[in-house]
């Protein structure tokens, strides 16, 4: 009998404004290896006049997400954390130029 | 003013309110310890940076106010490395400033070049690279806000050699760094756990580090006392009830009294204050406290939910939450809860074989408290030694013991003894060591000497890593393996040969006199107790089990 396939992971995006400089990718990628969060897919871009960036993560929807959001609203460098359920459509987007 | 970098870091940290600096120059940081010569800062020389970074943490878990050491770049870098990590788990504020090889040469693998940022990411609260000697005057102060603010923590200021010695044009300092206010309890959380404890018949308060960083202690002793509610201390949280208070029950976890654990088994509500539920603590989350309510109260809401789901759970500084709740608790005896708390005390004690004698565990703890009284600061390394004195030492007061408890860092104990001797000059300071541990950091009797601090080195010497002994004995079939030391330092002659006063309990005629005598002289002096290699530390939960499943540490009373 073969065991049961595992669901496919239910995904949403998080939608991070953080403050722009060398280092801050490595703080945010940094804690998603170090507490085992799975992250599928990163989109970065400066925005205003590019003191700040908004971050977009494509990351697993389940009961770890409140945790993961937590801990991300703990890092110095990332002022705003917020569900963005429609980003995911960005990455689709950007999928095509990347192939 | 013109100032160069290394100028404006001394001012910044002069500002601060620091008095001393643990550290190590180095080729990356010289312009610093010029500019550190000619400051009001008093410079103590480690022997090792993670000496150093012991040292300030002493001196922060003493006072409870960040500390700040300095390292080169490099291998004083990653030296201080494990100071850093041990500071990051236990919530204790420091500011580690690390000299780095001119911007210019960064990214060149340059002779000492490490990336000290990189590094130190995922165990520093924060971390900066400076680039120019204008970013210090926001970095240092936002340092020291950050260290201190909410749940405390250590920060690296890495500053390449070059912007140590860069001069500019100041026209005023900024204000020194300060801790944001914290987040507070929302009024209709603090009435709900109200509510939770006045309709609770067996309830606990479990308290940790973060009720001692909130200068707390007195009030949630009130309180306990008003609702007649028993007090059980994570590792780090001894010290906030007072030892012997008959609502104090002692540390829960893997090293706990059987009467601590089993008390929690039974309480219906457990109100954790300022706890994170370690494994240590709490054994198998799922089973921890099984018929229990929770209400969590932490500074970090982070933690909130991390290990074990609370019915309540509060953001907010564990003295803010007390001072809102004190009001709404009416008095409340709860005799049927004193009576199994007291039928299990009688039933379950913690058992101290051996306590009369001074060349035994328990037997040297309880007579080196009963010398030093309670004005002593004690810390510890880790292993075995640690485990008893947290089990047999009479703490009573918050910031009165300082030990290693997220990372576990043998090690700690001298240099952390060191650091807390220079921030409370008046007390005596007392470390509690293995031979395993000592070994990790013996370089700093050199700068004990040196300092010439009143810290006194309590060596329970047993020619092994006790604590891996005692596994390999209990959960790897006694197959003994690399736990056993088969060379025996004489500690005795390598105190006195680093100009330590030595004395070692083993062969003299009268051990409680010379330990007296040793503890009484004023100034750095280390006793040797010679003790069992096959005494274990009592009971024992098997990592992974429920804290129900003791092994060992029955005391055969009548039941």
């Amino acid at each position: 009998m073969q065991p049961p396939e595992p669901l496919p992971a239910r995904r949403t995006a998080l939608r991070l404004l953080v403050r722009n400089h060398p280092g801050v990718m490595s703080h945010v990628c940094g804690l998603f290896a170090r507490r085992a969060f799975n992250v599928e897919g990163i989109l970065s871009v400066p925005i205003g006049d590019g003191a700040r960036s908004a971050i977009l993560l494509d990351v697993d929807e389940d009961a770890r997400l409140p945790q993961v959001i937590a801990q991300l609203r703990k890092l110095e460098d990332v002022l705003d954390v917020r569900p963005a359920p429609t980003g995911r459509e960005a990455f689709a987007a950007t999928a095509r130029f990347l192939e | 003013m013109k100032a160069n970098g290394a100028e404006l870091i001394m001012r910044l940290l002069e500002r601060q309110g620091i008095e001393v600096v643990a550290g190590i120059p180095g080729g990356a940081n010289l312009p610093t310890y010029d500019a550190l010569r000619a400051s009001r800062l008093r410079h103590v020389l480690a022997r090792h940076e993670q000496g150093a970074g012991f040292i300030a943490q002493g001196i922060a878990r003493a006072t409870g106010r960040p500390a700040v050491c300095f390292g080169t770049s490099g291998p004083g870098a990653t030296n201080l490395l494990t100071a850093l990590a041990d500071a990051k788990l236990d919530s204790i504020p420091l500011v580690v400033i690390t000299g780095q090889v001119p911007r210019a040469m960064i990214g060149t693998d340059a002779f000492q070049e490490i990336d000290t940022y990189g590094l130190t990411v995922p165990i520093a609260k924060h971390n900066w690279l400076v680039r120019s000697a204008a970013e210090l005057l926001d970095v240092v102060p936002d340092a020291f806000r950050i260290a201190a603010s909410g749940r405390p923590g250590p920060v690296v200021i890495d500053v390449p050699k070059d912007v140590q010695l860069e001069t500019i044009e100041v026209e005023r300092l900024p204000e020194p760094g300060r801790p944001d206010a914290p987040p507070a309890a929302r009024p209709d959380d603090v009435a709900r756990a109200a509510e939770l404890l006045a309709s609770a018949r067996r309830p606990v308060f479990l308290v940790g580090a973060g009720l001692i960083a909130s200068g707390a202690s007195d009030r949630m002793r009130r309180i306990a006392e008003r609702g007649a509610i028993p007090v059980a201390a994570t590792l780090l949280g001894l010290g906030a009830m007072p030892d012997g208070h008959p609502l104090f029950v002692g540390m829960v976890g893997m090293h706990a009294a059987r009467y601590t654990n089993l008390l929690l088994e039974d309480c219906d509500l457990l109100v954790g204050l300022g706890v994170r539920f370690d494994d240590r603590a709490v054994g198998r989350a799922a089973a921890f406290c099984p018929q229990a309510r929770i209400v969590h109260v932490d500074i970090d809401a982070s933690e909130l939910g991390k290990v074990k789901q609370p019915t309540l759970g509060i953001e907010a500084d564990v003295g803010d939450f007390l001072r809102a709740l004190e009001p709404l608790l009416g008095p409340c005896e709860r005799p049927e809860w004193a009576a199994r708390l007291a039928a299990l005390r009688a039933t379950h004690p913690l058992a101290t074989p051996g306590r009369d004698d001074p060349c035994t565990p328990y037997g040297s703890i309880r007579h080196a408290a009963q010398l030093i009284g309670d004005a002593a600061v004690v810390t510890s390394d880790v292993g075995q030694h640690q485990m008893w004195v947290a089990q047999a030492f009479p703490f009573r007061r918050p910031r009165q013991w300082l030990t290693s408890g997220g990372l576990g860092t043998m090690g700690f104990g001298l240099p952390a003894a060191i650091g807390a001797a220079l921030a409370l000059p008046d007390r005596p300071v007392v470390c509690f060591t293995g031979d395993g541990s000592l070994l990790m950091n013996l370089q700093e009797l050199a700068t004990a000497a040196e300092e010439r601090v009143d810290v006194k080195v309590i060596l329970l010497d047993n020619g092994h890593l006790g604590l891996v002994r005692q596994q390999q004995e209990l959960f790897y079939g006694r197959r003994f393996h690399a736990s056993r030391f088969h060379a025996a330092p004489d500690f005795v002659a390598i105190a006195r040969g680093f100009g330590l006063a030595a004395h070692d309990l083993e062969g003299c005629s009268d051990p409680l006199e010379l330990l007296g005598r040793g503890l009484a002289t004023r100034g750095p002096c280390l006793i040797r107790v010679p003790i069992a290699p096959e005494a274990n530390v009592y009971p024992m939960v098997p990592p992974g089990a429920a804290n129900r499943d003791m092994i060992g540490g029955e005391t055969h009373a009548t039941t």
